[in-house]
C-alpha cells in the first residue's frame, strides 16, 4: 500500500462504527452472562443430585478418601515414572515405525511388491490382534523360549508389545493423511523435477502429517494409558502401585488418584497440539473465516 | 449512474473501510450499483478488488462505513449474514466447487438445503441452467474431471441457482486460457442481457469496456477514478489510471 506512506492516515472512527462496536460488546456481555448462569445452574443441579443420592456417603469413603489419597500418592508417583518412560520411548518408536510402514505401503512399482506386501500384512495382523493377546504372548511367551541374548525384562518386552500394536494403528493414520493430499500437489512437485522420494519428503508428508495430528494424538493418548498394561508382567507402574494399595486397604481411592493423574497428563498434551495446529493454520491463511 | 437515481441501488457502499492488521485495504470506498447494471472493478493485484467483493458478501467484516443491499444495511451486526448471502451469488477465481459432489449436487445443494426447493424441482432447474450454458451432458460428472472453463461455468450456474439479486464475480477468468476466457465471458454477457446486476473484478479490460455500465479503478484501497467505460478507458484523468491502462495497451490487451 504505497499511498499509506505518502498520505498520513487521518482516519477517525465514525458514529456508526462506535455504535456497532457498542452493540457487539453488549451482545458478547449478554452471551457471557447467559453462559455463566446456565453453567452454574447445571453444575449446582448435578452436585446436588450426586450428594443427595443414597449411596453417596459410602461412595465418598471408598473412592474419594482424602487420607487414602495422600497415603497412596507417593507410590503411585514412583510407578508413574515408569509409565512416562514407556510412553516417551514407545511413542517415539511408534511414530517412526508407523511413518515408515505408511510410506512403504504407498510405494509404487513391482520392485517394491515384497516390501509393500510385508507392510500390509504387518498392519493387517497387528491392528486386528487384541493388544492383551500380543502382550501376553510377548511378555510370557518370549522368555519361555529361553533364547540367548534376548531380554526377559518385563518392561522391555511389554514396551515391545505396545510398539508392535500401536505402530500398526499409527501407520494407518499416516496413510490416511498421505492419501488426502491432492494429486495436483504431487504433480506440481514432480514437474519441478523432484524425485518420488523427495516429493514424499518435502511436499506430501508435511501436509499429510499436519492433517493427521489430532487422530495421531488420539493414538498417543491411548498408548499412554495402555502403558499401564505392562503391570500384568509384574512391573510396578502407577496402575500396579494403586492396585497394591487397594489390595492392602480395601479402599479404592488409589485407583481414582492414578486415574486422575493419567487424565491430567493428557490434557496439557491436547492443548499443546491444538495450539500448534492453530498457529500453523493462522500462518498459512489470511483473512476472515466464515 | 444516471439511471440509478429513481430506483434504490441493489448494492451501495458508503465510506467503507477495511484493514488487515495495520494495512488499510479499503479506504473510504463509496460505490453504487443500480439494478440491471454491471460494474467493473479494475486495478492492479492487491488494490482491494477481491476484498471489496468479499466484504459485500460479508465474508469479511468491515471496520467502518456501511454496505446496503436493496437499501438494507447488511453490515449492521443485528443482521443475520446468512439471509444476506442467500440473496447474493458469488463466483470465485479458483471456482471453489466441492470436489466430492457431482456437478448436479454442487448446483442443487443450496437450493435444496437453503431455499428448501424440492429435489426434483432443483435438479430440473439446474439441468436447464446447465443446458443454457452448454453443459447439458455434464450433470453427473465430478468437478475435477472437467476443464477449467467448464468448471467455471458450473460455478456460475451454482451461483445462479439461488436466483440471486446480485452476482459478484471475482476475477473469474484469471485461471483460464484465452479460448476458455471467451467461453466464460460469453456467459456473463448473456447474463447482462437478461438483466442480472453484477459487480465484476477483472483484468479483462476489453471485456470490461464492452460489458460494464460503470468502471471503477481501484488503487491502494481507494476508488481513484470512476465513470463510464468511455470516460475511464478513453480519457482517464488520473495519472495512475493512465499508467495502469498504458501497461495493458503495451501488452496488447486493451
Amino acid at each position: 500500500m504505497t499511498l499509506e506512506d505518502v498520505r498520513p492516515d487521518t482516519y477517525r472512527p465514525s458514529e456508526r462504527r462506535i455504535e456497532r462496536e457498542r452493540f457487539r460488546r453488549a451482545r458478547t456481555r449478554r452471551a457471557v452472562i447467559i453462559g455463566a448462569v446456565s453453567t452454574l445452574a447445571t453444575a449446582g443441579l448435578l452436585i446436588g443430585l450426586v450428594v443427595s443420592s443414597p449411596g453417596w456417603q459410602r461412595t465418598r469413603e471408598t473412592f474419594f478418601n482424602a487420607h487414602d489419597a495422600r497415603a497412596s500418592l507417593p507410590k503411585i508417583l514412583d510407578g508413574l515414572w515408569l509409565n512416562l518412560q514407556l510412553m516417551v520411548v514407545c511413542g517415539a518408536v511408534v511414530l517412526v515405525l508407523g511413518l515408515l510402514l505408511a510410506v512403504t505401503r504407498t510405494l509404487r512399482g513391482p520392485v517394491f511388491f515384497p516390501l509393500r506386501a510385508l507392510a500390509t500384512a504387518y498392519v493387517d495382523f497387528f491392528r486386528g490382534l487384541p493388544l492383551i493377546i500380543c502382550l501376553l504372548g510377548v511378555v510370557f511367551g518370549v522368555p519361555a523360549l529361553r533364547l540367548q541374548g534376548v531380554t526377559t525384562d518385563p518392561v522391555v518386552l511389554g514396551g515391545t508389545a505396545l510398539v508392535l500394536t500401536y505402530s500398526a494403528y499409527v501407520a494407518e493414520v499416516f496413510r490416511a493423511g498421505i492419501d488426502t493430499v491432492h494429486p495436483s500437489q504431487r504433480a506440481a512437485a514432480r514437474s519441478l523435477g523432484l524425485s518420488s522420494a523427495q516429493t514424499m519428503r518435502h511436499v506430501v508428508l508435511p501436509q499429510a502429517v499436519r492433517r493427521v495430528v489430532p487422530p495421531l494424538l488420539n493414538d498417543l493418548v491411548s498408548l499412554q494409558k495402555d502403558t499401564g498394561l505392562v503391570s500384568i508382567a509384574g512391573a510396578v507402574d502407577a496402575v500396579y502401585a494403586a492396585q497394591i494399595y487397594a489390595g492392602k486397604t480395601f479402599n479404592y481411592t488409589s485407583y481414582v488418584v492414578a486415574g486422575l493423574i493419567f487424565v491430567a497428563l493428557t490434557i496439557p498434551m491436547t492443548r499443546f497440539t491444538d495450539w500448534i495446529t492453530a498457529r500453523m493454520n493462522r500462518r498459512q491463511s489470511q483473512g476472515g473465516t466464515v | 449512474m444516471s439511471d440509478g437515481t429513481s430506483t434504490t441501488p441493489v448494492l451501495r457502499l458508503e465510506s467503507v473501510r477495511k484493514t488487515f492488521g495495520s494495512t488499510v485495504v479499503l479506504r473510504d470506498i463509496d460505490l453504487s450499483v443500480p439494478p440491471h447494471t454491471v460494474t467493473a472493478l479494475i486495478g492492479a493485484s492487491g488494490s482491494g478488488k477481491s476484498t471489496l467483493l468479499r466484504c459485500a458478501n460479508l465474508l469479511e467484516d468491515i471496520d467502518d462505513g456501511a454496505i446496503f443491499l436493496d437499501g438494507e444495511d447488511i453490515t449492521d451486526p443485528r443482521v443475520d449474514p446468512d439471509t444476506v448471502r442467500r440473496r447474493i451469488g458469488v463466483v470465485f477465481q479458483a471456482y471453489n466447487l466441492f470436489p466430492h459432489m457431482t456437478v448436479l449436487d454442487n448446483i442443487t445443494l443450496a437450493p435444496r438445503r437453503v431455499h428448501k426447493v424440492a429435489r426434483a424441482e432443483a435438479a430440473e432447474r439446474a439441468r436447464e441452467l446447465l443446458a443454457r450454458l452448454g453443459l447439458g451432458d455434464k450433470a453427473g460428472e465430478y468437478p475435477d474431471r472437467l476443464s477449467g472453463g467448464q468448471q467455471q461455468r458450473v460455478a456460475i450456474v451454482r451461483a445462479l441457482a439461488g436466483q440471486p439479486r446480485l452476482l459478484l464475480l471475482d476475477e473469474i477468468t484469471a485461471a483460464l486460457d484465452p479460448e476458455l476466457v471467451g467461453e466464460v465471458l460469453g456467459v456473463v454477457r448473456d447474463l447482462k442481457d437478461q438483466g442480472m446486476t453484477m459487480v465484476i473484478a477483472t483484468h479483462e479490460m476489453g471485456f470490461a469496456r464492452e460489458v460494464a455500465d460503470q468502471v471503477c479503478f481501484l488503487d491502494a484501497g481507494v476508488v481513484l477514478e470512476r465513470g463510464t467505460p468511455k470516460q475511464v478507458f478513453g480519457a482517464p484523468e488520473q495519472e495512475r489510471t493512465q499508467r495502469f491502462l498504458r501497461r495493458f495497451a503495451e501488452a496488447g490487451r486493451l
